[in-house]
C-alpha cells in the first residue's frame, strides 16, 4: 500500500535546512543552522504517515499503556467479546518477549500482530508501520495497540494512533499520576482497572487517584472497571462508541486527530507538525 | 530508558542537515528540553557519546537548554510557574490550565564546520 502513500517522501525540512535567513555565521566562520524540530521528528514523520494509512481506511487506532500486568490484555479480551459484533477489530501486540498475549487475543477470533523486537522499552512508529502492513486495513474498523508494559517510555512516542488509554490498576497505588506525570498527561482516558479488588485494597482511594490526575491539569474522564466481574465495562464501551462516531465525523470533514503525546510546548516554541489536525 | 533512541533520532536529522550543507563536521548541537518531555537530561548525556560515535557529529558538543514549567490559566488568565506534578494555576489554584512550556524536546540548532567555498555558495 505504500506505493500510493509515499512512504519515501523526502523529509519536509528541506526548506529549513536551505532556506535563506535561517543561517547565521558564527564569529569563527562556522555555519549555525536553526532547526526547531522535535528530537523525535524521525518518529513523528513516520507517525503522520501511519495515521494517514489508518485514516484512509477509516480505522480508529487506540493505544493502551500501563505498567506491566495492569490488565491490558484481559481488558482487550473482554472488550473484543463485547464489540466483536459491531466492529471489525485487530490488535498490534507489543509484548516483545513472548507470543502469549497475541495468542490470547487470537483465541478471541481477531487478528493479532506480534511485534518482536526483543527488549525494547516502548513501541515506535516504525515498528507499528511494519505491523500495519501485515493487516488488511480495508477490513478493519478498530485497531488496538497494546504497548509495552512501562509507565515511562511509551508516553513520548507517537505511533500514528488517535487515542491514548492509560490503565492504572488499583493494586499499584493511587499516587502513580503524580509519579509518572508524562505518562498520565498523555492519556485521553484513565482506566482504574481491577476495581473488583477495591474492597480489599483500602489504601487505594479513587478520589485521590483522580485528584493526582487533575493536578496535572488533565480534564479527561476517569472510569473504574473490572475485566473480571465486568463492573464498569459498559462506560468504557460507550466511550469507545463515542470515539468511533467522532472519528467517522472527522474523516468526513477530511480531518484527523493526534494523541496527546504531541507536546504543547513543541507547538508553541517549535515548528508545527505536518499533520492536519483537529485537536480533541 | 529511551534516551538512546532519542539520540539516534536527532542525530539522523543532524546528519541530514550536515549533508545538505556539505559540512565536514558538526561542532555543536543545541537541544531544548522540558522536564515534562519524558527525556532525562543526564541519561541523554550518557547515551549521546554512544550514539554519535562514527557519525559526522562524532566530536560535536551537546548543549542542553532546560525549559521552565509554566502554565496559563483558562479561568483567571494568569501565567505562572508550576512543577511537573502540580500544573495548577499559581494565582487561583484552578486545574484548567494550558502548558506554556516544560514539555519541549526540540533540536534547536546545529553548528557546522563548512568549507569556505561552500559558505559563499550558501550565503549567495
Ligand atoms: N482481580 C482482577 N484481576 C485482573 C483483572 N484484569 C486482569 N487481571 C489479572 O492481572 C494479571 C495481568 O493481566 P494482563 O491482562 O495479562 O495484564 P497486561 O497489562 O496485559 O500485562 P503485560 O502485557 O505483561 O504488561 C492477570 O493475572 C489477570 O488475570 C481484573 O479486572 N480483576
Ligand atoms: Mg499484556
Ligand atoms: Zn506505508
Ligand atoms: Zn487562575
Amino acid at each position: 500500500m505504500c506505493d500510493t502513500c509515499g512512504c519515501n517522501v523526502t523529509p519536509g525540512n528541506e526548506h529549513l535546512v536551505r532556506g535563506r535567513g535561517k543561517h547565521a555565521f558564527t564569529a569563527e566562520g562556522k555555519v549555525a543552522v536553526e532547526v526547531l524540530e522535535s528530537l523525535l521528528s524521525e518518529n513523528d514523520k513516520q507517525a503522520v504517515h501511519n495515521r494517514a494509512h489508518l485514516d484512509k481506511y477509516g480505522v480508529l487506532a487506540v493505544n493502551l499503556m500501563s505498567s506491566p500486568g495492569a490488565g491490558k490484555t484481559t481488558l482487550l479480551e473482554r472488550t473484543i467479546d463485547l464489540l466483536r459484533d459491531e466492529y471489525r477489530i485487530a490488535v498490534i501486540e507489543g509484548d516483545l518477549e513472548t507470543e502469549t498475549d497475541a495468542l490470547r487475543l487470537r483465541a478471541r477470533g481477531v487478528a493479532a500482530i506480534q511485534i518482536t523486537t526483543g527488549s525494547a522499552c516502548h513501541l515506535d512508529a516504525h515498528m507499528v508501520h511494519d505491523a500495519l502492513h501485515k493487516l488488511r486495513l480495508a477490513e478493519l474498523d478498530l485497531l488496538f495497540i497494546e504497548n509495552v508494559g512501562n509507565l515511562v517510555c511509551p508516553a513520548s512516542f507517537d505511533l500514528g494512533h488517535h487515542l491514548n488509554v492509560t490503565l492504572l490498576s488499583v493494586t499499584e497505588g493511587d499516587d502513580k499520576p503524580a509519579k509518572y506525570p508524562v505518562m498520565f498527561r498523555a492519556a485521553d482516558v484513565m482506566l482504574l482497572t481491577k476495581a473488583d479488588l477495591l474492597p480489599v485494597i483500602e489504601e487505594f482511594d479513587v478520589g485521590r487517584a483522580t485528584a493526582n490526575l487533575r493536578n496535572l491539569a488533565s480534564t479527561i474522564p476517569v472510569y473504574s472497571l473490572s475485566s473480571k466481574t465486568e463492573q464498569g465495562m459498559q462506560t468504557w464501551i460507550n466511550w469507545l462508541h463515542q470515539q468511533m462516531a467522532m472519528q467517522r465525523k472527522r474523516l468526513v470533514g477530511g480531518e484527523t486527530m493526534r494523541p496527546r503525546v504531541q507536546s504543547d510546548g513543541k507547538r508553541l516554541h517549535g515548528k508545527e507538525g505536518a499533520a492536519p489536525s483537529a485537536e480533541a | 530508558m529511551h534516551e538512546l533512541s532519542v539520540c539516534q533520532s536527532f542525530l539522523a536529522q543532524v546528519e541530514r542537515i550536515a549533508l545538505a550543507h556539505n559540512a565536514r563536521t558538526v561542532d555543536k548541537i543545541v537541544v531544548r528540553i522540558g522536564p515534562l518531555s519524558g527525556v532525562e537530561i543526564p541519561l541523554l548525556r550518557q547515551a549521546y557519546p554512544l550514539a554519535c560515535a562514527g557519525t559526522v557529529a562524532e566530536n560535536a558538543e551537546l548543549v542542553t537548554e532546560i525549559q521552565p514549567v509554566r502554565v496559563a490559566c483558562e479561568t483567571c488568565g494568569a501565567e505562572t510557574n508550576a512543577t511537573v506534578n502540580r500544573l495548577l494555576c499559581g494565582a487561583c489554584g484552578d486545574y484548567h490550565t494550558r502548558l506554556l512550556s516544560g514539555d519541549e524536546m526540540i533540536l534547536a540548532s546545529v553548528e557546522l564546520n563548512v568549507d569556505a567555498a561552500e559558505q559563499l555558495r550558501d550565503a549567495g
